[in-house]
């Protein structure tokens, strides 16, 4: 009897402090961004998820500022310009644990991830790879638990995310610090789309590397389906109206449902690729910066698009995923699908030869723009081994580390200076025209905005599609634009 | 030594007046073990209530480092409040909730009244009702989210397919997809679905719990079976009813892994108060989530005080 006093006590005491060290955390918020981040990847994941390729990751390493301090192997990063397989000839890396975190633990995502680890091992023999890679809920298990670590101070040496916009939250929370000096020891403009560095860059500043590039504004178009309406498919209508008027024809040949789509988030990857023909490259990339205005009549008109867009497609739920659309097309319930270009391994699964039984084009109006999206590396704030870091983002960035990513991905690489040959060919033809065509940032994927205002147009869109109010779209979307940009 | 302590705690314990001095008071112990309870609940639910309280009175929107914090009193409100799509939830979460209470009041009284008199297989039919409540709602949403596919016509799957098959084309809808001021009764679909088999529990343990000289004394008195369920027994059940009731609504009011799974967190049609919050606070608008689920609590408070209130004073009146 004496004692149990005393344990109870000591219980007491103990569950105390344990329930302070807990508080701490609660108290500074840890738990939300978790809850943000498995949202924001609950919504994308799908797309990450099929996305073979959803890892542009933008590793680009450049660790010159890694190779100097260890072994003056600086000279051979910064002669390499270019040629960036010269540091495989390097002074073997910084050496020490790397501790990289993916949520990129099983499909072709770990293949890729693999991939670059094998050629991570041959540049830099003295690091260690350490695979911190969260598997589960598309991400969303893994951005919980990035969250945390963030917030609690104990950084990985590199995390995967989306390029781009979707950056911006760490960047402002002060989580992640520039890598310019990766980047132009990898070659910078001369090896990756001034385009594409335009779009990473904030301030001034680039925060990551991409790994891998995708492609969101691509409709997957069923042979069969349009040469029986007496539609070429292999040739892209003009712009928009014209190819309403193929819906026109399609529905008078009988293909009740013309254009398949989604859930919301496709819906949303519909509705930006109307704005980048509507507006054009230049017009669209202004939204994002203030200088086009999201209350501007064409703006309307792509509202107006859309709408029209939307009376040729199935009914979709919210929630659904991106495959049961591209599907339709597939199965030849429907004509078209605009989706990302992971929806190619979707095509190639179900056994259809590409160029036989499908074809793609850029959606209509926008030829020779490409709309991205890419996965990324980054060097957070206070990583235990910087220098470790910038040899594995120089790896990402590098040719031999780009090429084995993608093939093993499925995407194509950041890099322009990779020989196509060796790749399939949707991808061989992505890679043409992400070389020549203007890159403009995707919306649904994290590139063009920040989370906080992703959220607010996808709800948009969602309301949207259950009021079909024109009038309420647009100013919704200018007060996201005006709650975002401040 | 032990055994020394065992006499004592005899000792102590046979004779619990006269104690010795040095002992300490007869409730600390009993305090101390409850103490880490109220520690625990004390910070992890009362603490952050009020914490979170504080957190929607400023302008935490977002998690930018050069963000000054400062009290705004209740602007995060009136955001809310004038927001249409918010106010929308809370006009979904109110069908959701009649719908979800209808339902699973009526087919679990339903399967109560037929298995209350002890048919065969009881325990199968038991169980098969049961059932449903063993799955998570994210796992059977999964089904669901098939289920209620929103495509009519050819491309029908799910329940309209089901529809089409038996020649009910008519009756094929959208579901929760469809843009009516009472969508959200398919939603409840999968929640009566789920937790119809468990009110019946409620109200089998209810009916169980009467003794059976009860309804003898009415058919001697000439009661018809209707008359002995209307006048005997429900009444009786009105306990249970609330319980219930209680149980339902306010599960219903925190309603939100079947939607999240169904419709997302951006939903429009589907979205209710706990899906807003989520989106919310992956968005790092500390802030207005604060506010949003203050009023969550104030609500669902409103619903589920007065029932304790009634608990406690119908249980001081059974101690008296």
């Amino acid at each position: 009897m004496r004692r149990t006093p005393l344990i109870a006590g000591l219980a007491a005491v103990s569950l105390m402090l344990a329930a302070c060290g807990s508080d701490n955390t609660a108290d500074s918020g840890g738990s939300s961004p978790t809850a943000a981040a498995s949202d924001t990847a609950a919504a994308r994941d799908t797309a990450a998820a099929s996305d073979t390729a959803a890892a542009s990751d933008t590793a680009a390493a450049s660790d010159s500022a890694g190779a100097s301090d260890t072994a003056g192997a600086s000279d051979t990063a910064a002669a390499g310009g270019t040629e960036v397989s010269a540091s495989k000839v390097g002074d073997g890396g910084a050496g020490g644990d790397v501790g990289v975190f993916t949520w990129w633990a099983d499909g072709s995502e770990k293949l890729g991830l693999d991939a670059l680890t094998k050629i991570f091992s041959e540049m830099y023999p003295n690091n260690k790879f350490v695979n911190l890679a969260v598997a589960g809920g598309a991400g969303s298990n893994a951005k919980a638990k990035l969250a945390s670590d963030l917030q609690a101070g104990n950084p990985p040496d590199s995390f995967q995310g989306h390029a781009g916009a979707e950056l911006t939250d760490y960047i402002n929370a002060g989580q992640i610090e520039p890598i310019n000096d990766v980047i132009d020891s990898l070659g910078g403009d001369k090896v990756f789309p001034k385009d594409l560095l335009d779009r990473l860059t904030v301030d001034g500043k680039i925060y990551s590397v991409p790994s891998n590039i995708h492609r969101a504004n691509v409709v997957w178009v069923n042979n069969e389906v349009l040469t029986k309406a007496g539609i070429d498919p292999k040739k892209a209508p003009a712009d928009i109206k014209a190819w309403i008027a193929d819906m026109d024809k399609l529905k008078a040949a009988g293909i009740a449902t013309p254009l398949s789509i989604g859930g919301t988030w496709t819906q949303v990857e519909l509705f930006e690729t109307v704005l980048i023909s509507d507006l054009g490259a230049e017009g669209y990339t202004g939204l994002f910066d203030g200088s086009t205005k999201w209350d501007d009549p064409k703006v309307t008109t792509a509202v107006a698009d859309y709408a029209k867009l939307l009376e040729y497609t199935n009914t979709a739920a919210d929630g659904d995923d991106w495959p049961p659309a591209t599907d339709m097309v597939i199965e030849g319930k429907a004509a078209y699908n605009v989706m990302g270009d992971w929806a190619v391994a979707e095509f190639t699964s179900k056994g259809k030869k590409d160029g036989v039984d499908y074809s793609y084009w850029a959606v209509p109006g926008q030829d020779g723009v490409y709309d991205f999206l890419a996965d990324s590396f980054t060097l957070p704030k206070g990583a235990k081994n910087a220098a470790g870091t910038k040899d594995w983002l120089m790896t990402v960035g590098s040719k031999e580390g780009q090429t084995a990513f993608n093939l093993a991905k499925g995407s194509i690489p950041a890099r322009t200076d990779i020989s196509k040959d060796i790749f399939p060919p949707y991808q061989q033809w992505a890679m043409d025209e992400f070389k020549s065509a203007t890159i403009v940032s995707s919306i649904a994927h994290g590139a063009a905005v920040s989370l906080g205002w992703n959220t607010a147009i996808s709800s948009a869109i969602s309301k949207f599609m259950a009021t079909k109010d024109q009038a309420g779209l647009q100013t919704d979307l200018v007060s996201a634009a005006s709650d975002n940009l401040g | 030594m032990p055994d020394t302590s065992v006499a004592d705690r005899e000792t102590a314990a046979a004779t619990p007046a006269p104690r010795p001095k040095r002992g300490m008071p007869t409730w600390l112990p009993g305090f101390l073990l409850v103490l880490p309870s109220i520690i625990l609940i004390g910070v992890f639910i009362y603490y952050l209530i009020v914490k979170n309280f504080l957190t929607s009175l400023t302008n935490r929107n977002s998690n930018n480092l050069n963000l000054k914090v400062h009290f705004i009193g209740f602007d995060n409100y009136t955001r809310l409040a004038n927001d249409s799509t918010y106010v929308h939830a809370w006009w979904n979460l109110l069908v959701l909730t009649v719908a979800f209470i209808i339902g699973t009041m009526v087919f679990g009284v339903l399967w109560a009244l037929l298995l209350e008199k002890g048919p065969k297989f009881e325990g199968i039919f038991r169980s098969v009702y049961l059932f449903p409540m063993a799955i998570s709602f994210i796992a059977a949403s999964v089904a669901w989210k098939w289920l209620l596919n929103p495509q009519t016509g050819p491309n029908a799957i799910g329940l309209n397919q089901l529809f089409q098959l038996v020649g009910l084309d008519s009756l094929q809808n959208a579901w929760f997809s469809s843009n009516s001021k009472f969508n959200m009764v398919a939603m409840a679909l999968p929640a009566v679905w789920q937790l119809s088999g468990y009110i019946m529990a409620l109200f089998l343990a209810g009916f169980r719990g009467i003794p059976d000289d009860q309804r003898e004394a009415a058919r001697m008195d000439g009661a018809s079976e209707f008359k002995i369920y209307r006048y005997v027994l429900f009444p009786q059940l009105s306990p249970v009813a609330l319980s219930a009731l209680i149980i339902i609504g306010h599960m219903s009011m925190k309603m939100f892994d079947l939607i999240y799974a169904l419709a997302g967190a951006t939903s429009y049609v589907a979205g209710v108060p706990a899906t807003m919050l989520w989106a919310q606070l992956s968005t790092y608008k500390y802030g207005l989530a604060g506010a949003n689920s203050t009023i969550i609590l104030v609500v669902v408070a409103i619903f589920v005080i007065p029932y304790l209130i009634y608990t406690r004073r119908s249980e001081k009146k059974a101690g008296s």
